[in-house]
This record gives C-alpha cells, structure tokens and sequence, in this order.
C-alpha cells in the first residue's frame, strides 16, 4: 500500500516535472527558436536574465516546486532500480535514510538559493 | 510490491540489455533508466552550480565560468536528448499504466495477439515526437547560436 501510494506521487511529479522541466528546457536550451523570459540579454544564462526572472515570483515557486518533484521523482526511481536488484534488508533500509536525508537536504539548499536569489534581485 | 516473491532478479543490470520478447518496448525501458539516471546524475550537480545565484553576480560568473566550453556544450545537448526522451517516454508510460491506448481484452484466440501490439504505435509515435525534439534543440545548441 505504502509502495503504491509513493508510486503515485512518483508519476505526479513526473507530470509536474514535464510542465516545469519542459518551460525550463525551452528557456535555457530552445533559447533561438523559443526566446521567452530573456528580456535582457540573448543568452539566458546572462546576469541580467538570471535577476530579471527571480525578480518574477512565479519563476520563485516553480523552481522551487521543480526542484521537490525532481529531488522525490529521481531519488525514488533511483531507490526501484537498486531495490530490484534484491538487496538484503538492513542495506535497503540505510538506502532509505541515505537517500531521504539528501533529498531533504539539497531541497532545503536549493530553495533557500532560489528563495535569496529572488531577495536579493529584489533589491537590485 | 517491490519485494519479489519467489522470482529472483537473477540477471540483474545486465537484464536491461536484452530485448526478449518484448521487443522495442524493453528497450525503451532500459533506455528511460539511462536517462534517468544520467537525468539525476546532472541534477544533483546542477543544483549545487546554479545555487551560486543567491550569493552575487560574481559568485553566478565564477560559477558560470566552470561548466562553459565544448565539452560542456556537448554535455548539455546529451542532457536535453535524455529529456527529450525520457519526456515523452513517459507520457508514453503514464498512458499505458492508465490502460489508454493498449487495447481492449480479447478472447485468446489464435494467431494470438498481446497488448503489445497495440502499444507499438505509440511507442513509434514518442520517438517520432522525442526526435523532432531533439533536431530542435540539436538546431538551437548548433546551427543558431
């Protein structure tokens, strides 16, 4: 049961991550042909966008939800393909707690950095 | 669910290489694991670069300046292919755990056909899709900039 609802969630966090990883990618990457939220320099990874997009709350909260979908989503596919090839118990529960502690831990970092990234353009 | 009862995952990693069967679908599911674990792999480290964000301009420079050059751009458009395909790869995958688009149950009747064969045309039509997404970026990475 636990299994099946933590499959659910993963398969929702792959819908989020293909709506906000797909905006990302078109952004960065599809930067000549798309050219979106880049208003102040052709090359998306400039300065100038990086503050004019975290001046954008909705830019805020979507890294910050993209960043939990795909710290849950990659982390838990990646905790599948180990327990599939049928590790012993005690190796599978420290995985968990290995895997559940970084998570936590680089979401935490990663929205504290897209959280002062908005302050701090904020007052640019 | 994930613990096996009585079927040991005898092969192991080097069952992902074998398509049996099964055919195509298989090896788009060993190919969505690559991906996916490259996927992670480059995620990992990109939050910990993009994260120099939050500390100035220079710090996004200093940052920036590390992961900029040919291999880098190289690397990059391999991330955007993995996306690409792992993208709709899983549209692919949410469709069929949803029972869309593999068919209706048929009387077992001979010459037998599975939900597999009803799979196939979707299966092409992602990488048909995960192609044109590629050739845009490959487009956009190469010829434009």
């Amino acid at each position: 049961m636990r299994d099946q609802r933590l499959w659910t969630w993963h398969v929702l966090a792959g819908v989020v991550i293909l709506v906000f990883l797909g905006l990302h990618m078109a952004i960065m990457h599809l930067d000549v042909l798309v050219g979106i939220f880049s208003p102040a320099d052709p090359h998306p990874i400039a300065w100038a966008n990086v503050v004019a997009r975290a001046r954008m709350g909705f830019f805020t909260v979507s890294y910050i939800v993209l960043l939990g979908a795909a710290l849950f989503h990659g982390l838990y596919g990646f905790r599948n393909i180990v327990f599939e090839l049928g590790i012993g118990r005690g190796l599978k529960s420290a995985l968990n707690v290995v895997l559940a502690l970084g998570g936590v831990g680089l979401f935490v970092y990663g929205a504290w950095a897209a959280w002062t990234a908005g302050a701090l353009a904020r007052t640019l | 669910m994930l613990d096996n009862k009585g079927h040991p995952n005898r092969l192991g990693v080097w069952g992902w290489l074998g398509g049996g069967k099964w055919g195509l679908e298989r090896y788009l599911y060993t190919l969505h694991r690559l991906t996916g674990l490259g996927l992670l792999l480059y995620f990992l480290l990109h939050i910990l670069v993009t994260s120099a964000r939050a500390f100035g301009e220079q710090a996004w420079a200093a940052s920036m300046a590390r992961v900029t050059g040919g291999v880098f751009v190289i690397g990059e458009f391999l991330v955007f292919c993995a996306f690409a395909f792992h993208a709709v790869n899983g549209v692919r995958l949410v469709l069929v755990e949803l029972g869309w688009a593999i068919g209706r149950p048929i009387e077992p009747v001979y010459p037998y056909r599975t939900s597999v064969h009803e799979q196939r045309p979707l299966a092409l039509g992602i990488m048909v899709v995960a192609g044109l997404l590629v050739l845009a970026g490959g487009l956009d990475f190469f010829l434009l900039h």
